[in-house]
């Protein structure tokens, strides 16, 4: 096929992709943005396969197969609380495809078939212009290497991510050395890079740069949980998007590149957005611990003797005769399956008159918009989903706010204490409500290990608990009332 | 060396154009949105597809790309899907 039509077709699939972005900027537009661009793929990769001239298809056939049997079950039976657990894995497998795919192109370029693995890994002679003239070569060399690394390292590093989401690894292990030792590691992999780069029939060097990243991968992952795991999931989507818009300067693949690079600055933005949503560096979350924060807070200091707590049927009374009414939601409701109860609460709230609005705090949950979904899928509509900056304003006039499974970002040390380790970092200003309360299990800290005084206000009641039977609790006796 | 170059330039051009519109993604949003990229970044299928089916490579390069085209389909499926699935709950009131 004429390769003018071919990129002709491409630059069709690429505006496809940017009308689909610029369809997620409103919930109303999102599911038509999502079809335009799936619709996109599928022209690219029809013309693509119109392009090739000696086609042999029992390997894309098999390939497709697997693949669309693997991702449809996945897509079709995931759970919405699971949401994180399955970006990070295709945030994974986008990095595994970029990594095979600079293999692959390697390799044909080498023009070798080892036929074992000891193969794999003896030098070949070729000449240096192989993979093209002079510098042009060395830029093909590092776009290939490159592509290796990054793909590796989001590779290993996403299913670490994985595991730690699904609670399959619970401890962290790090590098003795922290980030000089993960240092050391890239530092290696990209002298290997440069050892291929010199002589590109040094295989052992590429398949060393694989080794070192996807070791690379694994350790810079596996010091980082909980709280954190926005971050982390956002920096790989970035890092998948990458390798994609690396490897089409491999190929010389227009779409690859556009594509590639609305991922890559999209992950990118929304790591930045976690990050000061937290008031920490990209290098702190990574790599360092929350800040020892002066002289050790005593839990026991802030919580003795001022903690109220209450019943299920007490909290009704108090929702019966308020106005308005902001919901809080975090991790902890995701843990406890409890949107739908939250929903059935508003509803009971509602059927009475009391204005109910949901306050989303931007790192609530583990990825970026979890709480959101959650509570989507409980069939909350999306214009009583309140972000931070928006709902803020408005605590001064709620009657009660109901926080469940939250704990740091409504910990007002965050905006009060000066020195406290987490000081800076906004949070939901809920101690300014007439009126809270904590459905919590315990006085048991947050991923900040720190002590929130919010829970010892005087207008603050604790209901102690499951979240989900407290919340079911606290409708079956409003409806009551 | 002038494709490179052209290739540059549509890079640099494309990473603007992402920040101007994933900037304008409401934060309600942001986890279709990841998902929705996820999918996106399945055009990798397009280079696993050269890999896989040129007849004229050596198995181990049709092998690697049978492994990259099963990965990149697994984004691309599983991506749109997961994506559609969660749009679709997504309701004024």
């Amino acid at each position: 096929m004429n390769p003018n039509i071919v990129n002709f077709v491409y630059l069709i699939a690429g505006i496809l992709f940017i009308l689909g972005i610029k369809g997620l900027t409103k919930p109303k537009t999102a599911v038509r943005g999502n079809r335009l661009s799936a619709l996109g793929m599928l022209l690219a990769v029809v013309v693509t396969l119109l392009n090739i001239n000696t086609v042999d298809y029992s390997y894309i056939v098999a390939g497709v197969v697997v693949g669309g049997v693997v991702g449809m079950t996945m897509a079709l039976r995931i759970q919405m609380t699971s949401m994180p657990q399955m970006v990070a894995l295709l945030n994974g497998f986008g990095g595994g495809a970029s990594l095979t795919i600079a293999l692959a192109e390697y390799y044909t370029v080498l023009g070798v078939a080892p036929a074992s693995f000891a193969e794999l890994l003896i030098p070949v002679a070729v000449d240096s212009s192989v993979f093209g003239v002079g510098v042009e070569g060395s830029i093909a060399l590092v776009a290939i290497g490159l592509t290796i690394l990054i793909g590796a390292v989001t590779l290993t590093g996403s299913l670490i991510a994985f595991s730690k989401l699904q609670e399959l690894m619970k401890k962290s292990y790090g590098l003795p050395g922290g980030p000089i030792g993960n240092g050391l590691f890239l530092f290696a992999a990209l002298a290997a890079l440069i050892c291929m780069v010199i002589n590109p029939g040094n295989v052992a060097a590429m398949v060393a740069i694989v080794a070192l990243a996807l070791l690379l991968g694994l350790f810079l992952v596996m010091p980082i949980g909980g709280a954190d795991m926005p971050v982390v999931i956002a920096l790989l989507n970035s890092y998948s998007g990458i390798a994609a818009a690396l490897a089409g300067f491999i190929l010389g693949n227009t779409v690859l590149i556009i594509a590639g690079s609305l991922v890559g600055t999209s992950g990118l933005i929304l790591t930045k957005i976690m990050c000061v949503a937290m008031n920490r560096s990209l290098a702190n979350v990574l790599f360092g611990k929350m800040a020892a924060g002066g002289e050790k807070i005593d839990a026991d200091e802030i919580y003795a003797g001022k903690v109220t707590s209450a019943q299920p049927e007490e909290v009704a009374m108090m929702l019966e005769v308020a106005q308005r009414v902001v919901i809080v939601p975090g991790y902890g409701m995701a843990m406890a399956q409890a949107q739908h109860a939250v929903r059935e609460l508003a509803d009971a709230m509602e059927a009475r008159g009391v204005e109910v609005e949901y306050g989303i705090h931007p790192v609530a949950g583990r990825m970026p918009g979890h709480m959101n979904v959650l509570l989507a899928e409980a069939e909350v509509p999306y214009d009583q989903l309140v972000e931070m900056e928006r709902i803020n304003p408005t605590f001064e006039d709620t009657d009660v706010v109901i926080v469940i499974g939250a704990n740091d970002v409504t910990n007002p040390m965050a905006r009060d204490a000066e020195g406290s380790p987490i000081y800076g970092m906004p949070i939901l200003n809920v101690d300014k409500a007439k009126n809270v309360v904590v459905i919590k299990r315990s006085l048991s800290p947050g991923f900040a290990g720190l002590p929130n005084p919010l829970f010892a206000m005087d207008h603050t009641l604790m209901v102690y608990g499951d979240g989900k039977k407290a919340v079911v609790e606290m409708t079956a006796a409003l409806n009551q009332l | 060396m002038e494709i490179l170059i052209l290739l540059l330039a549509l890079f640099v051009l494309s990473l603007f154009l992402g920040v101007e519109l994933i900037t304008k993604v409401p934060p309600t949003l942001h986890t279709p949105l990841m998902s929705g990229t996820n999918a996106v970044s399945g055009i990798t299928l397009v280079g696993a597809l050269l890999a896989a089916g040129n007849e004229g490579s050596p198995m181990l390069v049709n092998v690697l790309g049978f492994i990259a085209v099963t990965l990149a389909t697994i984004n691309v499926v599983g991506g749109y899907l997961v994506t559609n699935r969660m749009l679709a709950m997504f309701k004024r009131k």
